[in-house]
């Protein structure tokens, strides 16, 4: 199979209403934004969006595109909380699969291993197994010291996704992939974890260089390839650049009142990702 | 010469209350929330836990001087959480007697009157390894009868090692025989009665209520060597 390099309308244009979404990188950080904004330029709704949250999450809720949120949290690092998702959930707007970050990691590497579940202690005892009553529990059918009639744990289900949203530094025409900062996050686990992987990169390159532990993704784990220079903006991408405070600043400050949104929405999002670059360059 | 004890301020004490709490742990991950735990975890390290890890909050562990010691991406700490080799200090938006503690949404959960953070880690750190909680602002809206979101869990409900509570204004831990909550100590200048006033549950008081330890000259240095803005008085006026 070969891998296509697409543009991120043509990505957008493979996704489907009503399909789970897995969205990598973790809060305000390396998140395949550039993807999420031509969501936001497209017709698709009734999302359900598997991620560790932040402004991914937040604008498709903003959006109104992500009908359900599968997450342990939605924040913006350097701002707490991510403030659509905190309207979204206090006005009943968007439904939310609430988890423990550990348990949506299992879930995510239960889906790339095919497995229906895997065991873990996180959840237990918690609110969590009560705000999500299909939730199971599984006991080991190895006795130990502690538990001579085996230990009771949380059968985590695979967290299966139609489709997986990554960024990366680099990448290569094949669909291999690159990451030069310090945290790989969950991007080869969300790749692995769903039927039909994306990934945009800064910079697709001729050959990659570099240690081979930051060869991420592999060409096996992706469909398709994009080309997105400054595609994580606002959200960090180190070391091609930081998180830009100031805007995401600009971004929470908007999202807290629903002018100053549609006004931030026609300066910013209501054009193509170009002029998108150019407005945030200003 | 060392700073005057005299000196001292409540933040300081604060600062000082949250080092204790990693006392005797060894070579695991310290995982402090907050500015003043994050100051009581470095000095700590600084003086009696030598051996704790420590992140720059992305993905190295950093030694005292800031530099590069080891990689510590998420999905590490994921592990090093369920190999049970973490003490974190989480902060509780409520917690409750046996130590539940909420840090998720305030009201009912499927359509809030607060969002907060999310369960984050807590429900995974509670059940896997030691825990410590800090409470900037001692008050009947965090310390209830019932949280409304159990994210970390309490002793009631599983957890093994649930260790201190500190906040502005007292030092409590569960060393009682049901595990409930205990005044272990009240920071100089604050009453039982104080504590009592600002806590929404009934709370378990010894006979003698120690006062929690003032930081040495020694300390009081290295504190103010490692927070030279005083970001700890913003957080404990």
């Amino acid at each position: 199979m070969t891998v296509s390099v697409l543009t991120p309308d043509e990505v957008v244009g493979e996704l489907g209403d009503g399909m789970t979404i897995g969205i990598g990188g973790w809060g305000s950080r390396r998140k395949p934004m550039a993807l999420v904004r031509a969501i936001l330029r497209s017709p698709l709704r009734d999302l359900t969006v598997v991620s560790y949250a932040g402004p991914d999450v937040g604008l498709l809720i903003a959006s109104g595109q992500a009908r359900r949120v599968v997450t342990g949290f939605a924040s913006l690092d350097s701002i707490a909380l991510e403030p659509h998702f905190r309207n979204g959930r206090q006005r009943g707007t968007v439904e939310l699969t609430e988890l423990d970050e550990g348990m949506l990691h299992w879930g995510l590497l239960a889906a790339a291993h095919r497995l229906p579940f895997l065991p873990i202690r996180a959840g237990l005892g918690s609110d969590v197994m009560r705000v999500n009553p299909d939730l199971r529990t599984v006991r080991s059918p190895y006795p130990d010291a502690g538990h001579p009639g085996g230990e009771e744990l949380v059968a985590m289900p695979a967290l299966r996704l139609d489709a997986a949203l990554v960024h990366l530094n680099r990448a290569d025409a094949a669909g291999n992939g690159q990451y030069l900062g310090p945290d790989p996050y969950f991007d080869d686990l969300f790749c692995l974890a769903a039927e039909r992987a994306y990934m945009s990169s800064e910079r697709i390159v001729p050959a990659l260089t570099g240690p081979p532990q930051s060869l991420l993704i592999n060409r096996a784990m992706v469909q398709a390839v994009t080309e997105t220079p400054n595609g994580a903006h606002f959200t960090s991408c180190v070391p091609d650049y930081g998180r830009d405070e100031e805007f995401q600043r600009r971004y929470a400050t908007a999202a807290a009142d629903p002018d100053d949104w549609r006004r931030f929405r026609s300066e910013y999002l209501d054009g193509d990702e170009a002029a998108y670059q150019k407005a945030v360059r200003r | 010469m060392s700073t005057p004890v005299e000196t001292a301020t409540r933040a300081e004490v604060c600062v000082a209350a949250c080092a204790q709490a990693w006392r005797g742990d060894g070579a695991i991950l310290a995982s402090p929330m907050g500015v003043i735990p994050a100051l009581g975890a470095r000095l700590a390290r600084r003086t009696f836990a030598p051996d704790l890890l420590m992140t720059d909050g992305e993905a190295y562990l950093v030694d005292e001087a800031g530099d590069v010691e080891g990689w510590l991406p998420y999905r590490q700490v994921f592990t090093m959480v369920a190999a049970g080799r973490r003490h974190v200090m989480m902060g509780a938006a409520q917690i409750d007697r046996f130590g539940n503690q909420n840090i998720s949404c305030i009201g009912d959960w499927a359509r809030p009157k607060a969002q907060l953070l999310g369960v984050r880690g807590a429900p995974g750190n509670t059940v896997n390894h030691a825990v410590s909680y800090w409470v900037p602002r001692h008050s009947r809206r965090v310390f209830v009868e019932q949280v409304d979101m159990v994210c970390g869990v309490g002793h009631d409900r599983g957890a093994p090692d649930l260790r201190v509570v500190v906040s502005n204004l007292a030092v409590l831990d569960f060393q009682t025989p049901d595990h409930a909550m205990r005044l272990r100590s009240v920071h100089p200048g604050v009453e039982v009665a104080d504590v009592l006033a600002a806590t929404g549950f009934v709370l378990v008081v010894p006979d003698d209520v120690a006062v929690s330890r003032v930081p040495s000259g020694a300390e009081l240095d290295l504190i103010r060597q490692l927070d030279p803005d005083r970001a700890r008085d913003k957080e404990v006026p």
